[in-house]
């Protein structure tokens, strides 16, 4: 009761008031006997205070040249209802509609605030940090860029930024859909809607409000609505006839059989007239009448869409409209870029071969102190692999060779690393690697000492990729890469990926998509998948493009149809899963709705149903497809 | 230009609908989106003539469903 609108409880006490007045006029004729002629404003009473706004829409609508509005065949439904005598019929029928359109609002209103409530991940306010170092609360709108704000623990962060002081781990749930807190320390990004778990941080602000990635992101999941989806753009057009021919077949079922009793003697009449009279024709025809609104459907297609959009959502998949998330569900081939979406993207140490009498962890210390200095990604990979502190004291003569590696002194000896030109430049005799990778060997004094092997990995989550598409429904999983043959086929063996494409330039991975599009079969759709910096061409060229890795990067953002806010490949399965079920629904929704008024149309045509059938063909389908479409934001079961 | 604006007390899916087939229909304008769950309407008209187009949208959509209200 608390939750309702005021115009939803008004409603409310006139259902109740009006259903009050009529089992007392109903009951009235037990107590002691009512004349006849009493009938008529005595049912009229509970009739007027249950339905006058909808005869008044109806005669305002018309006068407004809008005639086919559900307002108005209700309206004539229930007057018909009246004049065939039918009086508790006609209120019956006008409560149970008035309840049916309150519980509709009261659904749609509940499932647009769990939607909304969903991506309220906009703080509220920022403690602006003033000249004399104290605090004052203030709308996130109002900070300038440069200016400071401080996040306490448990608040969000409310504006992007940069940490100037402070180290606390972020909660990125919001956006990711990820519980794995994000550590940041001074001179880290922190973007906008994370939450600030553990320790204070002063940030500067490097973006105004309305371009930080928390408006951004809501600006985006707030439209998609306006990006119809083929079945949305199907239920409106078929809305605009369907009322319009219902209300024809009425008045023919009405007018035709009166007119043949009327003019035909008895024995011309055919069976089907035998028996009737005009008045039940004219209770089928009203029958039609209530049955002819399309708002189920009209309702319980974008509300699905809608849930499905808001459901994707939270799981930190960013759907830029309706129609792609159609699209998605209609996927058969997956195509992915490798680098920074299958693999890492950086490097890690995968291998030690150190040559003989030389230890594993001899070769990788040599190796990382003589990189100690440098912030190429190999000797970072280095450097992370040996894992402990090195200090920088023991490295001294540090000499970076461009295209070659290093050479520096490490506790007074000689070390250099580097790839095999580096080898070849000292002449030193180095061994080759039967492993895919880079390689840095290492010399010791001008001894060979062993090389490591540092390759691309892929990312963890991607093993169960393919599986997981595949269960999805997709048929194909391609991959395109700028790598050598051998590396590219590692991994694609590695991952299940049934075709790869390598050695590609970036011009090529075009071509290589639309020869791959020219090739699916008709109806299906290809999707594209790419960390969203360098492949915007083929992103657009695709039927979908889904960006990942998209918290910070506004390009991707731009670019892409989805957008995955973290790195995690396996959520384009979970993507893929929640638009197979969306659609679903969509589907069900339709075929049920059209069933069963298709069916009561039917009954009624020939007599069978009744007023309380059309009713629930009518309003009761519209909440049952209304209750179905809020199963599309439950997506509990896909986040894991 | 393409501007959009809330709406208050639009209560039905179907007059979503028709509102948005008939500001299509207005002179001047290129596009129009009547979003009936974000409450919403999108409309991409001429710049010159932007204000004019606004006032004839206000009118067709009382026509259409006289109890929603576009916040300007």
């Amino acid at each position: 009761m608390n939750n309702l609108t005021r115009k939803q409880r008004k409603m409310l006490y006139r259902i109740l008031a009006a259903a009050a007045l009529l089992a007392a006029v109903k009951l009235l004729p037990h107590l002691f006997p009512v004349p006849v002629w009493m009938a008529v404003p005595l049912f009229l009473a509970p009739y007027l205070i249950i339905g006058w706004d909808v005869l008044w829409k109806a005669v305002r609508n018309i006068l407004n040249g809008q005639v086919f509005d559900e307002n108005f065949l209700m309206a004539l439904a229930t007057v018909g209802a009246f004049a065939t005598g039918e009086y508790a019929e006609a209120v019956f029928v006008m409560l149970f509609y008035q309840t049916g359109e309150l519980f509709q609002d009261y659904a749609v209103g509940k499932s647009r605030q769990s939607i909304a409530a969903l991506m309220d991940i906009r703080p509220d306010t920022a403690n602006l940090e003033l000249e004399d170092g104290s605090l004052e609360e203030v709308d996130p709108e109002d900070v300038e860029v440069g200016s400071v704000v401080v996040v306490r623990p448990g608040e969000r962060v409310p504006l992007d930024g940069e940490v100037l002081e402070g180290v606390s781990a972020l909660d990125t749930a919001a956006l990711t859909g990820e519980s794995l807190p994000r550590d940041v320390g001074p001179g880290d990004a922190v973007i906008s809607g994370c939450v600030n778990q553990s320790g204070l941080l002063r940030v500067k602000v490097t973006k105004p409000c309305e371009e930080s990635t928390v408006s951004k992101i809501l600006d985006l999941v707030e439209n998609a609505g306006e990006k119809k989806a083929a079945s949305e753009n199907f239920i409106t057009r078929f809305a605009r006839y369907y009322t319009p021919c219902v209300v024809i077949a009425a008045t023919a079922l009405f007018l035709l059989p009166t007119i043949a009793l009327a003019l035909l003697p008895a024995s011309a009449q055919p069976a089907f007239l035998a028996g009737t009279d005009w008045t039940g024709w004219l209770h089928r025809a009203l029958i039609f009448l209530v049955i002819s609104c399309p708002c189920a459907l009209v309702i319980s297609v974008p509300l699905s869409f809608f849930g499905g959009i808001g459901g994707a959502s939270k799981c930190g998949i960013l759907v830029k409209g309706s129609n792609y998330l159609e699209t998605l569900a209609r996927t058969e081939t997956v195509v992915f870029d490798k680098t920074g979406t299958l693999t890492q993207g950086s490097f890690t140490v995968t291998a030690l071969h150190p040559a003989g009498g030389v230890t594993e962890d001899a070769l990788l210390e040599a190796a990382a102190l003589a990189e100690s200095w440098s912030s190429h990604p190999i000797s970072v990979s280095l450097r992370k692999a040996w894992g402990k502190d090195l200090d920088p004291s023991r490295v001294t003569d540090v000499e970076e060779i461009a295209g070659h590696g290093v050479t520096a002194t490490v506790d007074g000896k000689a070390v250099s690393a580097g790839n095999s030109r580096l080898m070849e430049r000292e002449g030193v005799q180095w061994e080759p690697c039967e492993l895919l990778g880079t390689i840095v060997h290492v010399t010791v004094e001008g001894q060979y000492a062993g090389h490591i092997l540092i390759s691309d990995l892929p990312k963890p989550e991607a093993k169960t990729l393919v599986e997981g598409l595949k269960a999805a429904g997709v048929k194909r999983a391609v991959m395109l890469t700028g790598d050598a043959e051998a590396a590219a086929k590692a991994v694609a063996q590695e991952l299940g990926i049934d075709e790869y494409h390598a050695q590609l330039l970036p011009a090529d991975k075009v071509e290589q998509v639309e020869s791959l599009l020219a090739k699916k079969s008709p109806g299906a759709a290809l999707a594209f998948v790419g960390d969203g910096i360098n492949d915007a061409p083929v992103l657009t060229r695709a039927d979908i493009g889904i960006a990942m890795g998209a918290l910070g990067s506004d390009a991707a953002i731009e670019a892409a149809d989805i957008v995955l806010m973290d790195d995690n490949p396996a959520k384009i399965a979970t993507a893929m899963r929640i638009s197979r079920k969306t659609l679903r629904i969509v589907k069900q929704n339709i075929w049920f709705a059209l069933g069963v008024k298709g069916a009561v149309l039917l009954l009624g045509a020939f007599g069978v149903a009744t007023m309380w059938e059309a009713v629930f063909a009518d309003v009761g389908v519209a909440f049952i497809a209304i209750l179905n479409a809020m199963r599309c934001l439950h997506v509990e079961a896909f986040k894991k | 230009m393409k501007k959009r604006f809330k709406l208050t007390d639009l209560d039905c899916a179907n007059c979503a609908a028709k509102m948005e087939e008939a500001i299509k229909k207005i002179d001047g304008v290129h596009d129009a989106t009547v979003s009936f769950m974000a409450q919403k309407m999108t409309v991409d008209a001429d710049d010159a003539r932007f204000d004019e187009i606004m006032k004839e949208i206000v009118a067709v959509c009382k026509k259409v469903e006289p109890d929603c209200v576009i916040n300007l």
